[in-house]
């Protein structure tokens, strides 16, 4: 989704009040809830800026539950995230942070912990009609959308790493839109973000993981 | 298939043949890589939201989360069954389902933002009044849903929808010259006088701040939604009626983007000036400390 479809401008199709503050809000957790295997168990939501300042009157907290179980941005089940979220003993808070001002207007980090005990720590921004991007994981510095199926592979930053992840992409006859890589530093943890047309195949994470480096690979379908 | 500007649609309306909503359909088909059933299904889904949520509060008002607005829509509409009303029936109905989009949107309800949420009363207010006092069928309705589409495309594309940036002009007044730019379409008018219909509202809702109370997409944001209406209904009889416009759609768009960016931080989305900082609107936020 590379153009500005008429369903951009008709749309989204979400629960009110504000395409930024609700709709964009449950974007970015819904994001994010795909990015760490289920269940989960606790997640703790710092807002900042605009969203730190507004969040109650806007539903954010409401919209950024709802995201992070899953719900998509036009389900009413958002209406009701609290309680559905206590009734799947998935334990939340909500931290506004007024103090940093570096931040997009619009940000949000999401601390997510899940039944196996994997953590995560998430930073998205609302960037406005509901487009998102997610700029952190776990304190990386990082950038995609979810407008395209993504791979997010996590890995040493050793030679030969990524070719091995276009390697296996190519053998399924996936067409790479963007590829990006981040990394802690030089030789440290590394994130190949690679976001392709249509869909990606059932199992490519599996075959990614072969290569020793790798250490774990979330897959985002748009 | 695809336009940049105003110009380039309407010379893909005279090369084709055919009307904005159909070059706009055929654009989303192409570019989107997907079917015209698809995008028919899809927009008959947002036309279905649409109505629901201009209808809903008619008869079971709902409050806002920040309590600000609520019972518009009903009183509107008993005040109307009262013989009472004096815009007519066109523009009644039209303000009445904006006002109710509103109410849905700020209680957490289900709306289609249009182009935004705050302003996603305007284009089905008086597409649905329009097909009611005129028995539009549900598929005309839908080619102007495209045709509303196609300007809210070139509004994102060359210049702004968001408030944040380029003020309520940029929402509620993009909102309105999709609106009457649908309306002149249905009612029979040419690809020109479509786009001379948006440029009219754009033109007479240009410098229009930003300014909600408490920062909240409730009040002025309702009025101004019913204020759309309006507008998009005058542009559009003006431009059925034959008159041309001195300045195109593309020129419009323009100015006010470059108005936009001028209209200070205050007045853009972040409640520090307007009506957001009116004595009576602070008493009753009482936000700051």
């Amino acid at each position: 989704m590379s153009f500005i479809s008429v369903f951009d401008v008709l749309g989204p199709n979400m629960i009110g009040p504000s395409s930024s503050h609700t709709a964009g809000a449950v974007v970015i957790a819904n994001l994010a809830h795909k990015l760490l295997a289920p269940p989960l168990k606790q997640v703790d939501f710092t807002l900042y800026g605009s969203f730190a300042k507004t969040y109650r009157g806007h539903g954010t907290d409401r919209a950024l539950l709802g995201g992070i179980m899953g719900f998509p941005t036009d389900d009413l089940s958002i209406r009701d995230s609290f309680r559905i979220a206590e009734e799947r003993g998935l334990a939340f808070s909500f931290t506004p942070d007024e103090t940093k001002t570096e931040v997009h207007p619009n940000t949000v980090d999401i601390r997510m912990e899940n039944a196996a005990g994997q953590r995560m720590t998430v930073r998205g921004e609302s960037l406005g009609g509901g487009k998102v991007r997610i700029v952190r994981i776990n304190g990386v510095h990082v950038d995609f959308t979810g407008e395209y199926a993504s791979v997010i592979a996590v890995h040493q930053d050793k030679p030969g790493v990524v070719a091995h992840i276009t390697k296996v992409l190519s053998d399924h006859n996936v067409n790479i839109a963007f590829m990006r890589l981040f990394r802690e530093g030089k030789g440290d943890t590394a994130y190949s973000i690679i976001e392709s047309d249509g869909t990606l195949p059932e199992g490519i994470a599996g075959e990614l993981k072969t290569n020793p480096h790798v250490r774990d690979v979330m897959i985002v379908q748009s | 298939m695809n336009f940049k500007n105003a110009n380039e649609l309407l010379a893909l309306c005279q090369q084709e043949g055919c009307s904005i909503s159909e070059i706009m359909r055929r654009r989303e088909c192409v570019l989107g890589e997907t079917t015209v059933e698809t995008v028919t299904r899809r927009m008959t889904r947002v036309l279905e939201i649409m109505r629901q949520s201009a209808t809903i509060p008619l008869e079971h008002p709902v409050r806002s989360m920040g309590g600000l607005i609520g019972g518009e829509a009903k009183r509107l509409t008993a005040h109307a069954a009262q013989k009472e009303d004096i815009c007519g029936p066109v523009l009644q109905k039209a303000i009445t389902y904006a006002m109710a989009v509103l109410e849905v949107n700020a209680s957490m309800g289900l709306i289609v933002a249009a182009p935004t949420a705050g302003s996603s009363g305007v284009v089905p207010g008086l597409l649905l009044a329009l097909q009611e006092i005129f028995h539009i069928s549900d598929e005309r309705l839908i080619d102007g849903l495209f045709n509303a589409g196609a300007i809210g495309y070139l509004a994102m594309r060359n210049a702004t929808v968001a408030g944040a940036v380029g003020g309520c002009q940029a929402e509620v007044g993009v909102a309105a010259a999709m609106a009457a730019s649908a309306a002149v379409e249905l009612m029979g008018g040419e690809p020109e006088q479509c786009l001379s219909a948006a440029s009219t509202v754009l033109m007479n809702m240009l410098g229009l701040v930003c300014d909600p109370v408490g920062g909240l997409v409730e009040y002025p944001c309702q009025n101004r939604n019913a204020a759309g209406v309006a507008n998009a209904l005058i542009a559009a009889e003006i431009a059925l009626s034959g008159v041309w416009q001195l300045i195109p759609f593309d020129e419009m768009l323009s100015a006010m983007y470059r108005v936009g960016r001028r209209i200070p931080a205050e007045l853009r989305e972040t409640a520090l000036g307007g009506c957001a900082t009116a004595p009576s609107a602070c008493q009753r936020c009482g936000c700051c400390p």
